[in-house]
């Protein structure tokens, strides 16, 4: 069954990147979801190409590359300023595939909303040459959790057909590491360093799907590269959805998080099996749902690992294996237990 | 060439009046006269331009343009994709989208919400996105008002906007239509905004003349036109717009490398502007009978004029009665209007100003620490003149103070003893018109 | 590097003009994987994790494309049987 694929690297001039991403008006190319990798191999390319300049071991690009398998159509891609959307569009190169923009660093599911109206309007007047055209906005934690928030619970609000996944690296890693909403408890980062006095941050991680939850969009869920069909099937149902969508994928960063680059995957393995980052999804009507790893770990709850086994691999939690700091390790330990349970309670298919 | 009759269609003078016998495509008898206010007209002329996607958020005194929309909107008369915006950042952000994705984009604010969106009012413009903004001005905080000054229109001014200005609901309703295919032509392609005073025009009742829907969907050209880009990854030009057939990234990051050299084509472009803005003021002549100055400037018996006071925006009507007072008595006095507020109209207003002896600018803002800034431009414009007229910077109507007849009358005066005194010392440069104390 | 343009050879509204594919990222490496055809499965998992879409299929084998890997050492890490080995980036 092996055919025999030209890889179409080096690109040449005058041809675009990935022919795949070359949707001709009127041309019905649909990509159907495929699990069988030598097959996805054969006949897909991501919707990055090679040579940008993102961190080696970097997840985020695994987070495009990834989430780009389970396109289905003509995408329209929006980034928020952050590591992916620097590092991906260096003037004069782009690393992109597919049509791309960037706006400015708050504004992405604003931009995205924009996108989306513009193609409703352009279809009812039948000036758009294709079905659809799916919007995918790819953001950072920092464009999300924060200065992105006003935008994103605006566009969820007015119901918006955009999915919007947000890469979560767990602080503002492109301007070098400062501490967002979505760093977690202990973490040092250089706007909470670790120092005498105060152990790293000092503020829970914001809660950003449940609060997605909350605004009872369509279809809400948390995903991780190292758990690829899950991540795939999820964005899959994202675009598949009419209305907004939110998905959450954390996303490692050996510079911030300071560890191996080589273990990029290994240590999000590791925070599904501590169930410091657990596995579920969520629509208005099945309620929460747990996924992957995570249901495996509610039907065996002599797998879910201590949160030790997710922290001795970052310099970033170094402190807080230091036995002086026993009581904050339990500290995060107990929070982490807490949101377990709570999500065992919610989720219709945890076992009771 | 600015002439006398000009501006008549403007202020109910008819249309012959040229000696240009013209007879525009739309003569009075085809057009329709409505009773709207300064929010309405624009509302209903981008009602009337085919406009894609709307998206904004109310602010005191814009609100009329976004509620007007939004009944356009639920009763079906236009196509638009209505989008209410939970910000104006947003507003501008979901336009940049829109725009990118080729549509045809408009939204409305004034004063806080334009501050809110300076930071995507400047990528508006850098990416060469032809949006409308029609800014409805109101005083900057704080103190909070709700009232008129220019100090927001200041706010665009290195933006990279096409900014112009209009007198009354009648040039509101004309510009808002003119300022899509300024911002759309080919060699134009920037972001362009139509400013009414607060209050003042936005929601005091006119009788205008309005085109039918068909004139203008005809003037405009029809739905928005893409630019084509040239690229090396595809070997022919491809439209300039987020296009699954033809994909190009949008909003880089250019480093020390490129950034100046993208900045570059921004400016040949709004220069190019000044051509296309008197074009299109010419255009509009042919079809309905009615143009403003030549497009950039408004001059109003200016030729011969010994004092000539600059101004834009409303004020310009109420100065314009008392200088037809003083000329009657005799005085050689004309008012010069600045229509066109960005791109700065430099050589027609030097050609205009400067064999004047004696120019007073009107600014209706004021950025402590400075002179006004169309003072600073008209400066700017008349600095390497052989001869130079007298300049004095007059701020006025901030936060709505009004500008009587007789605030003007008690101006002209005191010009009159400064043009006899032949200079103004430093310290009277910058003066205030109606401030108490 | 190519040579830089002038401000007349922008293309329109500033977008990118070559794709990145141009840039070489592999003289980022200190390490390089080498796979172990011998050991190789072909599960594909190496190629499915590189951040970098280095790792290529052609049909029959997977092997390295050494113009863009950083030597993350992801494929040699997630690798199931352990046939990628990351050695020192010897410069020429």
């Amino acid at each position: 069954m092996a055919v025999k694929t030209i890889p179409e690297i080096p690109v040449k001039k005058g041809e675009p990147p990935y022919k795949l991403w070359i949707f001709e008006p009127g041309e019905k190319k649909e990509f159907p979801l495929l699990f069988n990798l030598r097959q996805l191999a054969e006949q897909r390319r991501p919707a990055l190409i090679p040579g940008h300049r993102l961190c080696a071991g970097c997840a985020a690009p695994i987070v495009v590359k990834l989430a780009s398998f389970a396109f289905r159509g003509p995408t329209i891609v929006v980034s928020a300023t952050g590591c992916l959307e620097v590092s991906t569009t260096i003037y004069p190169y782009t690393s992109w595939a597919v049509p791309w923009i960037h706006n400015a660093f708050e504004n992405a599911a604003a931009t995205g909303s924009g996108i989306e109206a513009a193609i409703k309007a352009l279809k009812k007047t039948g000036r758009l040459k294709y079905d659809h055209v799916d919007v995918v906005v790819f953001a950072g934690d920092g464009g999300t959790y924060d200065i992105g928030f006003q935008a994103l619970s605006g566009m969820a609000e007015r119901g918006h057909d955009v999915l919007y996944i947000l890469y979560d690296n767990e602080a503002y890693m492109n301007t070098g590491i400062q501490r967002s909403g979505g760093t977690p408890k202990f973490a040092w980062t250089t706007t909470s360093p670790v120092g005498s006095v105060l152990p790293g941050k000092g503020e829970h991680k914001k809660p950003i799907a449940d609060i997605m939850v909350a605004h009872r969009i369509p279809y809400v869920a948390t995903a991780t590269p190292a758990h690829w069909m899950d991540l795939m099937k999820k964005v899959r149902k994202g675009i598949e959805v009419n209305g907004p969508a939110f998905i959450h994928a954390l996303s490692s960063c050996d510079r911030g998080w300071r560890h191996e680059e080589a273990i990029s995957i290994e240590i999000l393995r590791r925070a599904v099996d501590t169930c410091y980052f657990p596995l579920w999804e969520w629509t208005p009507e099945t309620g929460y749902l747990l996924t992957d790893r995570s249901l495996v770990i509610a039907r065996n709850p002599s797998l879910k690992q201590p949160i030790d086994k997710f922290l001795e691999v970052q310099g970033r939690f170094r402190h807080l294996l230091r036995p002086e700091n026993k009581e904050l390790l339990k500290q995060l330990q107990d929070y982490v237990d807490a949101v377990w349970e709570d999500l065992l309670k919610r989720a219709s298919n945890a076992p009771r | 060439m600015p002439r006398e009759g000009d501006n008549n269609g403007s202020r109910g003078g008819g249309v012959g009046m040229s000696r240009l016998q013209l007879i525009p495509k739309y003569p009075r008898e085809k057009q329709v006269m409505m009773n709207l206010n300064g929010d309405e007209a624009i509302a209903y002329a981008a009602k009337q331009s085919y406009v894609d996607v709307v998206a904004a958020y109310p602010i005191t005194p814009q609100t009329i343009i976004v509620e007007k929309y939004s009944e356009f909107v639920a009763n079906g008369e236009v196509h638009t994709e209505f989008v209410p915006v939970e910000s104006e950042h947003s507003a501008m952000s979901a336009c940049v989208g829109a725009a990118a994705a080729g549509a045809r984009a408009f939204t409305a604010t004034s004063s806080q919400g334009l501050a809110l969106m300076v930071e995507i009012l400047y990528i508006a413009s850098g990416l060469r996105l032809p949006i409308v903004l029609a800014v409805v001005n109101r005083a900057l905080s704080a103190p909070i008002n709700i009232h008129n000054d220019h100090s927001d229109a200041y706010l665009m001014r290195d933006s990279g906007w096409i900014v112009l200005s209009a007198e009354n609901v009648q040039e509101a309703y004309d510009t808002t239509i003119q300022a899509f295919k300024i911002a759309e032509h080919p060699e134009v392609q920037l972001p362009t905004s139509v400013h009414i005073d607060g209050f003042f025009l936005s929601h005091t009742l006119e009788n205008i003349y309005t085109l039918p829907d068909e004139a203008v969907y005809e003037f405009l050209g029809g739905p928005r036109k893409i630019s084509k880009v040239r690229v090396d990854y595809f070997g022919e030009e491809v439209d300039y717009v987020l296009n699954p057939a033809r994909p190009l990234s949008f909003g880089n990051l250019a480093l020390y490398d490129y950034y100046f050299e993208m900045k570059i084509p921004q400016l040949i472009a709004i220069n190019k502007a000044l051509d296309v803005i008197k074009q299109v003021n010419e255009e509009w002549y042919e079809l309905t009978g009615r143009r403003y100055g030549n497009g950039l400037v408004d001059p109003y018996m200016v030729e011969d004029a010994d004092i000539v006071i600059v101004a834009m925006g409303s004020s310009a009507g109420t100065i314009r009665s008392v200088v037809k007072k003083y000329r009657e008595r005799g005085l050689k006095i004309g008012l010069l209007r600045v229509k066109s507020y960005r791109p700065f109209p430099h050589s027609d207003i030097r050609n205009l100003l400067r064999n004047t002896k004696l120019v007073a600018v009107m600014d209706r803002a004021i950025g402590p620490g400075q002179y006004g800034a169309l003072y600073l431009d008209i400066a700017s414009t008349l600095y390497h003149e052989r001869s130079r007229p007298i300049l004095v910077d007059y701020v006025y109507g901030l936060g709505g103070r009004d500008l009587s007849p007789d605030m003007v009358s008690t101006m002209i005066n005191q010009l009159v003893k400064d043009l006899e005194r032949g200079y103004i010392p430093e310290e009277e440069r910058l003066r205030f018109l109606g401030v108490r104390g | 590097m190519a040579t830089l343009r002038s401000w007349r050879e922008i293309p329109h509204g500033g977008v990118a003009f070559r794709l990145s594919t141009d840039v070489k990222t592999g003289d980022w490496r200190a390490l390089r994987p080498v796979i172990d055809q011998s050991k190789c499965t072909k599960c594909m998992i190496c190629w499915l994790y590189c951040p970098d879409m280095s790792i290529i299929w052609d049909g029959e084998k997977v092997f390295v494309n050494y113009d863009y890997c950083k030597g993350c050492g992801i494929c040699a890490h997630e690798c199931p049987v352990k046939a990628i080995t990351m050695v020192p980036e010897v410069g020429e």
